[in-house]
């Protein structure tokens, strides 16, 4: 646990002491922003539309549900968002060790592969709620001007940290493959972007393979909890996920080590 | 303390290091010294648990590198050949890092730190950015780390790259300080540090051992063969004719020098200077200067080394 928390320590300290930290943190705040002022807009100006025209008519306004209008989608986009920006946290995470050559310290100190591998994995995830903390300050302003039902929000915080931990993992995967951080990177986006697109060919697939397609599928996962719902299946899938990136992260630098 | 036994390790098809054995005693510093490519950061990453030996064995404070991988690395300080540096960290935070690795428990942290600070003199860096510390300095923060936790083993990969002589000579006084309270592997191309910090040396060359003595006993050993250098007033003809009959004498090389005087280097295996110093005076020729010039570890090396050349 020591060792674990002293690789976690490290990491998340290195994450903020460059500048890259700031970076992706000035632009995933930038985007999320943006997005959060126009789905905003977009939804006073359609309240707005449909209170004139219940005036003209002289009808009761429409109930405008916030969380149909714009917190779900809001969701979706910050998931979005995160499948470009977890490579960009995650591309570091090893190769960096790698490149420096501290890799011949962490594995000639008295720690294990499992705790280097556990303790940067939560590190990214760390950064990760880091990243998300100004996206529930947006969230925050909608509480403070109505009255949104808490548990969907809840619940898509809860999709999003778990769906980022299989990013992370997978992208910390991808990272002990080379020493090179930009390729770590367009790994990370290629293997990313490829989950995430795989359930919209389930759509075209036949009956045998799409089911396959649709749970292999990171984003169908997400969908339910966008939506408000906890779903243990898709808990387990997440977790599954996640525990396969550490996994397959532990093997690889297992075997890089047997062939250093 | 350490025992290494027929180490073997090939890189795919590549073999770097074969059928290495040595031993070291406690308290001991012992001098890795060879050419480059001969094997040392091979052999010393093996017995650092780094990499594992394609076959062969070694025990480093009594604990096997297979079985007991985690007590190897618990009780040895390692100093990689380049420093295993975070660049974007401080020296403190860097320290502090490794002592966590190390396991050193909170209470003990700061002293420890101070402790490797004082000793690699970097008192006056220890809140500065290590990537932008020279190069020598860097090299110090290595040698700090590997000193944390008091390790009962130090294991350096030529510490001394990239120093100043000043700093040299300074990183070896504190590598002799660690004699009898640590055990100590240090590897080296450059031959008078490992004369002058190690009590043992192995010559490693080409993936093999190709000797293992004390600094003194490589010397004598070659001691056979020792050369005396005469300066003397004459001609070249007329030195080399005076004392090429002399017996005993294996090779005899004359060379002009400036302002009449020539220099005489003169091989044997038996002590001829008196010989020498009679026939030159007998002669009427002028005697300058007689020293007797020891085969230093430099000239073992190139020896053996050049040997082992030939046998390949
Ligand atoms: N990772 C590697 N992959 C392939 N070959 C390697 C690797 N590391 C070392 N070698 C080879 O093994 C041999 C021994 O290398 P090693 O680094 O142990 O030598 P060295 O004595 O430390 O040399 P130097 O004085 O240059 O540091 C060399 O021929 C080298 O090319
Ligand atoms: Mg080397």
């Amino acid at each position: 646990m020591k060792a674990i928390s002293a690789i976690f320590n490290k990491e998340f300290k290195l994450f903020f002491y460059s500048p890259i930290a700031y970076v992706i943190l000035a632009l995933f705040t930038a985007l999320t922003g943006v997005f959060f002022y126009l789905y905003l807009s977009s939804f006073v100006e359609a309240a707005f539309m449909d209170m004139i025209r219940s005036q003209q008519y002289r009808m009761a306004p429409q109930k405008f549900n916030v969380n149909l209008m714009l917190i779900r989608p809001y969701f979706w986009n910050i998931a979005l968002i995160s499948l470009f920006t977890l490579p960009l946290i995650t591309m570091r995470l090893f190769s960096e060790e790698k490149r420096l050559g501290t890799v011949e310290l962490l594995y000639t100190s008295p720690i294990t592969p499992t705790q280097i591998i556990v303790g940067k994995f939560l590190a990214g995830l760390a950064y990760y709620v880091v990243l998300l903390l100004p996206t529930m300050f947006f969230h925050a302003i909608l509480f403070l001007y109505g009255d949104p039902e808490f548990m969907p929000v809840l619940s898509g915080y809860i999709g999003l940290i778990l769906m980022g931990a299989s990013f992370i993992s997978m992208g910390l995967f991808i990272s002990t493959l080379t020493e090179n951080q930009i390729i770590a990177a367009i790994g990370g986006f290629a293997a990313a972007l490829l989950l995430w697109v795989i359930g919209w060919g389930s759509s075209f697939a036949g009956p045998t393979l799409a089911p396959i397609l649709n749970y292999v599928s990171i984003i169908t996962h997400f969908e339910d909890f966008a939506q408000g719902v906890i779903d243990t299946q898709h808990i387990a899938y997440y977790i599954l996920f996640s525990f396969t990136g550490i996994y397959l992260s532990l093997k690889s630098i297992e075997s890089v080590k047997w062939r250093a | 303390m350490i025992d290494v036994e027929g180490l073997t390790r090939y890189y795919g098809e590549k073999r770097a290091i074969s059928d290495v054995s040595f031993h070291v005693n406690k308290g001991e510093i012992l001098g890795l010294l060879g050419p480059n490519a001969a094997g040392k950061t091979t052999t010393m990453r093996i017995l650092t648990c780094y990499m594992p030996p394609t076959s062969g064995s070694a025990t480093v404070g009594g604990y096997d590198i297979f079985e007991q991988s985690m007590d190897v690395r618990r009780i040895t300080g390692y100093l990689p050949e380049n420093p295993p540096l975070y660049t974007e960290l401080t020296v403190d935070d860097y320290l502090l890092f490794v002592a966590q690795l190390k396991g050193i428990e909170k209470s003990r942290l700061k002293s420890e730190i101070d402790t490797v600070i004082e000793k690699a003199a970097l008192g006056d860096v220890r809140h500065r950015i290590i990537g932008k510390l020279s190069k020598g300095y860097k090299q110090r923060v290595g040698l700090a780390q590997s000193l944390l936790n008091n390790p009962q083993i130090i294991i350096l990969d030529e510490p001394t790259v990239g120093l100043d002589p000043k700093q040299i000579i300074e990183i070896r006084e504190l590598i002799k300080n660690l004699r009898g309270d640590h055990t100590v592997i240090l590897s080296s191309h450059i031959l008078p540090e490992v004369e002058q910090t190690c009590e043992r040396v192995v010559i490693i060359n080409e993936g093999r051992v190709v000797a293992e003595d004390t600094p003194e006993n490589l010397t004598n050993r070659l001691r056979g063969s020792e050369r005396i250098i005469m300066q003397v007033e004459g001609s070249e003809e007329t030195v080399k004719k005076t004392l090429q009959p002399i017996a005993d004498i294996q090779n005899i090389t004359v060379k002009p020098e400036n302002n009449g005087l020539v220099r005489v280097e003169v091989e044997s295996d038996k002590d001829v200077r008196k010989e020498l110093a009679n026939a030159v005076v007998k002669n009427g020729l002028g005697l300058l200067e007689l020293t007797v010039d020891r085969f230093t570890l430099e000239d073992i090396f190139l020896h053996l080394t050049t040997k082992e050349e030939e046998v390949a």
